[in-house]
């Protein structure tokens, strides 16, 4: 008997060497062989290590057709319109990489949530215009079954731009440029702006235009929470993380006259979790950059202005934070009801919040006095020391108020121009931006998300013309200026 | 496949302080409570895709039955005129039009309405009752070619909302009486922009649901429109119940 148990000891042990031949490496090592074997086992029985199946429900998905980096109302907007013009249902798949879910640094919520026609660009008009027309019919837009229908609370008191004598002819240009693109805006005389609105001090103003329709303001908050809401049940997906690295490949081509041109293309996004140092890399076919304050940096990380300046390698995207203050006040005898928002000549602005004679409002600092865009905390002194004075220049019931509180926000400040940024760009041509449009991003969202949409999809604008925004206007020097910024 | 819907259920941040009251939660905040009573349609929607996509297309149905009763009749308008256009309008909605020294025209139980206003051509349009109509804010564009429109009434209509008042200001000229009594979705925000109506001398805007604070609105309104007359919160009423219950609490 013990002759056969050696035998098939032997035997076994044959076997064993056997198979230690074929995968190459031979071991004799029986003993240590068994312990692993019997680790492995322990681990695998319930109360052991082995996880095999890893959670992985918190990282963005391998493969994604097209990656928005930035998840605010201009994200969302474009991703609404991708799924929304696709040629069949399904054929996108779109993430939205948002960094912090609760938005408390984003320009959206923190917005005053002003919508105007009163633009001197056409283009700005024409977007402004389509915009009030989605948030008109808000509710057919972004139709969710079974759920309750959006309130906007849009306050359609409209807007009132005070100018100057220096400013009075660009403004009677500029309403005509308004009305010929189809707004509702008239011109009034100081006059006839004393007579309609008797809290008004009309000195050092030489014409005021208003506009009669389409324009006042509403909660941005709820229109961040209806494109979630649609875009979610039309399939996006969404993703809490941070864009730290794009992987790109690059091919460089001879120019007719010998000069080297370096296209490049991002293939996939590297999404770091918050708080921990585990990444997913995203296979992706197209990256849109709608990070709002933030989207120079993310520019960067595409190797956007990484070459000599003064060339197209060189140019940098202009897009940075500028911090702007909003307060709140409460004035007991302010103007009434019918209070359009205000645009003084100095710059200050004010609107009318609610029923109890509550007011908000602020002014954007001159470019020596720019706040420092490092932190949100509110300077109470810039409201002293420059806003309230203009204010109560203006309207004389404004010199006994009380600020009951304040904010401070981020403008994705374009620096070039002060106007938005849309399309592709020229060398890193799978990087489309949506973006730069320095305070008034929110109320051209809906119609900017489209353009986006139409440029991914056919490859050129269809319905507003938007090749005056595109990125190669930095390079070329072709300045679009907008004159009436808020 | 419809993506879950972990990230509905957001609070708004409490950055801003003091403030969150005014950019408060919109209702369409589900609160965890409804998330257990869903109905079978509802599960069946969740569960499956052909279920979901019935129910977009009967959403979408409904909504454009809505556009359809709010076409324009532009064959109408280019034949006889804008005042016989925006009368055969609001005659098919089922409202009723008073000419300029003539009767109302209303359409009887059936729907169907006299056409001898046919011949009115140059008589404009006094007086518009649209109550009860789904007219919304296409519909009132064929309204506002009615210059000498002087009374407009828009009683229960449930497609009126503050967009549609702030549209009315071409007649501004004219009208001297608007009735918005028991409109759904009129709030104070769009009352705050009838005051481009400068000859409004009387103004109904009891029972608004929307409206969150009646009485303060109706002051705020008298304030805004000095001429005018405006029926709002029936004080009156408050007052009998004032007194009927104090004699409770003496006793």
């Amino acid at each position: 008997m013990l002759r056969t148990v050696l035998q098939l000891g032997l035997a076994r042990n044959l076997l064993i060497r056997g198979v230690g031949t074929r995968r190459g490496g031979s071991t004799q090592d029986w003993d240590g062989q068994v312990s692993e074997i019997k680790k492995k086992i322990q681990s695998v029985l319930p109360g052991g290590s082995w996880n095999p199946l890893h959670d992985s429900n918190h990282l963005p998905p391998e493969h994604s057709d097209v990656v928005i980096v930035g998840g605010g109302v201009l994200g969302l907007s474009v991703a609404y319109w991708l799924k929304k013009l696709e040629k069949q249902r399904g054929a996108i798949r779109v993430l939205v990489v948002e960094r912090d879910h609760t938005y408390s640094q984003a320009s959206t919520g923190l917005s005053v949530g002003g919508i105007r026609q009163q633009f001197s660009l056409p283009e700005n008009i024409q977007l402004s215009l389509f915009s009030v027309n989605f948030l008109r019919n808000i509710n057919e837009y972004l139709a969710v079954v079974d759920a309750p229908p959006l309130d906007l609370q849009f306050n359609p008191s409209g807007y009132l731009l005070l100018a100057s004598e220096k400013g009075a002819a660009a403004m009677e240009n500029n309403v005509k440029v308004q009305r010929q693109e189809g707004a509702k805006v008239c011109l009034m005389s100081p006059e006839q702006l004393q007579k309609k609105f008797p809290w008004i001090n009309t000195e050092g103003v030489a014409l005021a235009s208003y506009g009669m329709e389409d324009e006042g303001w509403f909660d941005p908050w709820c229109l961040l929470q209806g494109l979630r809401r649609k875009v979610q049940s039309m399939g996006v997906l969404f993703c809490q993380g941070e864009v730290t690295r794009f992987v790109s490949s690059s091919n460089t081509m001879k120019t007719v006259s010998g000069g080297e041109v370096t296209m490049k293309r991002i293939h996939e996004v590297h999404v770091k979790m918050n708080n921990s140092l585990e990444y997913q890399p995203v296979e992706c076919a197209i990256v849109i950059n709608a990070a709002g304050a933030w989207s120079g940096q993310i520019a960067e990380l595409a190797g956007i202005g990484k070459g000599p300046p003064g060339t197209l390698q060189g140019t940098k995207l202009p897009v940075e934070p500028r911090k702007r203050y909003v307060y709140l006040w409460h004035c007991p005898q302010g103007p009434g009801l019918e209070t359009p928002f205000v645009a003084d000549t100095s710059g200050a602005y004010f609107r009318r919040e609610g029923l109890g004679n509550n007011y908000l409002g602020g002014c954007s600092p001159t470019e020596e006095e720019e706040p420092d865009p490092g932190n949100l905390e509110v300077d109470h002194d810039f409201f002293q020391n420059k806003v309230w004075p203009c204010l109560a220049q203006r309207v004389p019931a404004f010199e006994t108020l009380k600020v009951r509180s304040a904010w401070a926000g981020y403008y994705d400040y374009n620096t070039f121009d002060q106007n938005g940024v849309v399309g592709p760009h020229p060398l890193v041509v799978n990087m489309y931006f949506a973006t730069g449009f320095s305070g008034h991003g929110l109320q051209q969202a809906p119609a900017v998300g489209r353009a986006v949409a139409e440029m991914v999809l056919e490859g050129h604008f269809q319905t507003i013309n938007m090749n005056p925004f595109l990125f190669s206007r930095f390079y070329l020097g072709e300045k679009i200026q907008e004159q009436n910024i808020i | 496949m419809a993506a879950p819907r972990a990230f509905l259920r957001l609070v708004a941040p409490i950055w801003n302080g003091s403030t969150r009251s005014i950019h408060g939660l919109s209702g369409e905040m589900a609160p965890e409570g409804n998330q257990r009573k869903r109905t079978l349609l509802q599960l069946l929607t969740d569960c499956f895709r052909d279920v979901e996509a019935l129910r977009e297309y009967l959403l979408q149905k409904q909504l454009s039955n809505v556009h359809q009763k709010n076409r324009s009749f532009t064959h109408i308008e280019e034949q006889y005129g804008p005042y016989i256009g925006g009368a055969f309008f609001i005659l098919k909605q089922g409202g009723a039009v008073k000419f300029q020294d003539k009767e109302w025209i209303r359409p009887d139980g059936r729907g169907r309405f006299p056409l001898e206003f046919l011949k009115f051509q140059a008589v404009p349009v006094e007086a518009v009752d649209a109550s009860g109509c789904a007219i919304n804010y296409q519909g009132l564009d064929n309204l506002l070619s009615m210059k000498e429109l002087q009374s407009l009434s828009l009683k229960r209509c449930p497609h009126v909302d503050d967009w549609c008042l702030s549209h009315l200001h071409p007649l501004a000229n004219s009208l001297q009486e608007l009735l918005l009594a028991g409109c759904p979705q009129v709030s104070e925000r769009g009352l705050a922009c009838l005051h481009h109506l400068q000859n409004l001398r009387r103004l109904d805007i009891s029972d608004l649901p929307s409206v969150a604070n009646p009485g303060l609105t109706q002051i705020l309104m008298e304030e805004m429109l000095p001429n005018c007359e405006v029926l709002g919160v029936d004080w009156a009423q408050s007052l009998k119940l004032e007194l009927e219950e104090q004699p409770r609490d003496t006793a």
